[in-house]
């Protein structure tokens, strides 16, 4: 079980706002998940670096140059809010 | 020729000779799709161009050009591949209206060789599930038993193909979401060295996990669907620059003198009687065939569950942060914006768009990278998956590839697992240490269940040994149990 408080800490750092049922949910079936997670705690690993990129993949250079990919209007399209060329949200100051 | 049935290949060399145009193959696909999918709900969304698109295929045949090797031939792809012009959802309300104002590399690249897009298929929601149950358009039916889960994520590619609703699929595989619905269904299905093929627009997951490939009939179209979608792209730094082998070309069912390895840790028994049976057969066939079986040991695989949810969460939390209702997608209705919490903003539209499954994996993945317990979790599973990965490199030195089961039991019923995630996710047992060693594996059709379920056998090369993988799968093709087999539902 991870407690409540925890999983409502959790969901606001995920930005994900959840309802009782599921913070009561989660709260249960993330504790049994992350007791899985904890058998590698068991495993040592003293001076291993972590592994991300699972292949050797060379790194290459190309010239830095601005392409015209799309327009701003296609760009736009997918807007769910807009005034004009500018994507319409909240005020954040 | 049986248009239904046909290959790749002969479908592109009959459009290409002019003995049948790219409109009538599409047409026929098209009422295929019409008259079968409302059973099976494999397709999220529909190409609404596929016949003009098909008209432009024999306009250029006509004018003399070689338009490419799979000329004229109509693929599905899955919902999480970017199309231009073509909503892409992958399988959430999130992104619902989403219309890609690009086109992924793997999609640029199918159509410069003349495919046709006939549409987009159903998965699990941003591919986090195995039984195709998450999406936001409802689950997939299995076209060999109705009642059955077709495997996830890439649900909606298994079933279209088994069906032949399309001659080619493509799908996307980050803990065998390719390999497992593929094993479900009947089809191949080929998970590509990591770096192979490009990830450049396609939606992320767990981006070093992910890897898009070909899900079809036979390793031969597989294979010619590899060299196509595979190769160099300047738009993914983790593209690898390696040439791209005449993979198709060079397939070759001799495997004589080839070493098999079988891992020991896998032999544990637990393993479903047909999927036992099924196993057993293909040791017996490649060993009858010349190839030499050889034990390996990979130490620690009980862990790779462990380690690639750990993964697979926290690069998934990161990566759909950018679901902020703000550019594209999914918003949450405000009477009026101004008053608004930037942060209720958020997690409104958040927590309205991602289903039940995303939310879970959002939050197990935050939880793990949050302050006081990245060393432990993400950290430390890097260091296992380091382990692991070295281990499976070590084994190639004594072996040319890897023979496995996909999963321990056959497709599985609609709504059995949906409730207990944590099953559901040990399901994948099989499948995702090759995604955290970055290896290529592929499911081959080779055995049914006594009640006519199809089950596959998993060929595992090492990296960027492509051709290994696919001429022991193409040998085991040759006398697999599935062949000229075909779904109830067809």
């Amino acid at each position: 079980m991870i407690d409540k408080k925890t999983i409502e800490h959790i969901a606001k750092l995920a930005r994900l706002n959840i309802t009782e049922n599921e913070a009561a949910e989660y709260s249960a079936q993330m504790g049994k998940i992350l007791q899985n997670f904890d058998m590698i705690a068991k495993v040592e690993t003293g001076g291993i670096e972590p592994l991300v990129t699972p292949t050797e993949i060379e790194a290459y250079w190309r010239e830095d140059q601005a392409h015209n990919t799309a327009t701003p209007e296609e760009m736009l399209t997918n807007a769910p809010a807009r005034v004009g060329n500018l994507y319409k949200v909240p005020p954040v100051v | 020729m049986d248009l239904t049935f046909a290959s790749l290949s002969e479908i592109s060399e009959a459009v290409t000779a002019k003995k049948l145009s790219a409109k009538e193959v599409a047409t026929h696909f098209q009422q295929r799709v019409q008259a079968l999918d409302p059973k099976l709900n494999a397709f999220a969304a529909l190409n609404p161009d596929v016949i003009k698109e098909a008209d432009a295929i024999d306009a250029r045949i006509a004018k003399g050009e070689n338009v490419g090797v799979l000329a004229g031939v109509p693929f599905g792809i899955k919902d999480m591949l970017c199309t231009k012009g073509l909503a892409t959802t992958a399988g959430s309300k999130i992104l619902s209206g989403f219309i890609p104002p690009y086109d992924a590399t793997v999609v640029s690249r199918l159509k410069k060789a003349g495919v046709v897009i006939m549409g987009k298929l159903n998965q699990d929601e941003f591919a986090m599930g195995s039984s195709n149950e998450t999406s936001f358009f409802g689950p997939v039916k299995n076209p060999w038993d109705l009642e059955r889960v077709p495997g996830g994520s890439s649900g909606g590619s298994a079933a279209a193909q088994a069906a032949r609703l399309v001659p080619g699929t493509i799908g996307t595989d980050t803990g065998g979401s390719i390999r497992q619905p593929a094993s479900f269904c009947g089809i191949v299905g080929v998970k590509p060295t990591y770096g192979r093929v490009s990830r450049y627009g396609i939606i992320a997951f767990a981006s070093s996990l992910d890897q898009a490939g070909p899900m079809v009939s036979t390793v031969k179209d597989a294979a010619l669907t590899l060299e196509v979608i595979s190769g160099h792209d300047p738009m993914d730094s983790t593209s690898s620059q390696k040439q791209v082998p005449a993979w198709s070309k060079n397939l070759s069912s001799d495997i004589k003198g080839m070493k098999i390895g079988v891992i020991k840790e896998y032999l544990s028994g637990g393993l479903e009687a047909d999927t036992q049976k099924t196993f057993d057969e293909a040791l017996a066939t490649v060993k009858k065939m010349g190839a030499e079986i050889v034990e390996i040991s990979v130490a620690g695989t009980e862990f790779a569950i462990p380690v690639y949810y750990l993964v697979a969460t926290s690069e998934a939390s990161s990566n759909l942060a950018r679901y902020d209702g703000v550019r594209f997608g999914y918003r949450a209705e405000f009477p009026r914006l101004s008053g608004v919490e930037l942060e209720e903003f958020y997690g409104k539209t958040r927590g309205e768009g991602f289903g039940a499954e995303v939310k879970r994996r959002i939050m197990l993945g935050t939880y793990c990278l949050s302050s006081g317990y990245y060393d432990a979790y993400y950290n430390k599973a890097g260091q296992v998956r380091r382990l692991l990965t070295e281990q499976f490199i070590d084994a190639f030195k004594k072996c040319d590839a890897i023979l496995s089961p996909v999963t321990a039991a056959p497709a599985f019923k609609l709504g059995e697992l949906v409730h207990d995630p944590m099953t559901m996710y040990l399901n994948d047992i099989f499948t995702t240490s090759t995604n955290l060693a970055g290896l290529p594996g592929m499911s081959v059709p080779f055995g049914l269940s006594q009640s006519g379920l199809p089950i596959g056998v998993q060929v595992t090369g090492a990296h960027f040994e492509e051709q290994k993988m696919l001429n022991v799968a193409y040998a085991l093709e040759s006398v697999s149990s599935v062949k000229g087999k075909n779904p109830h539902v067809i």
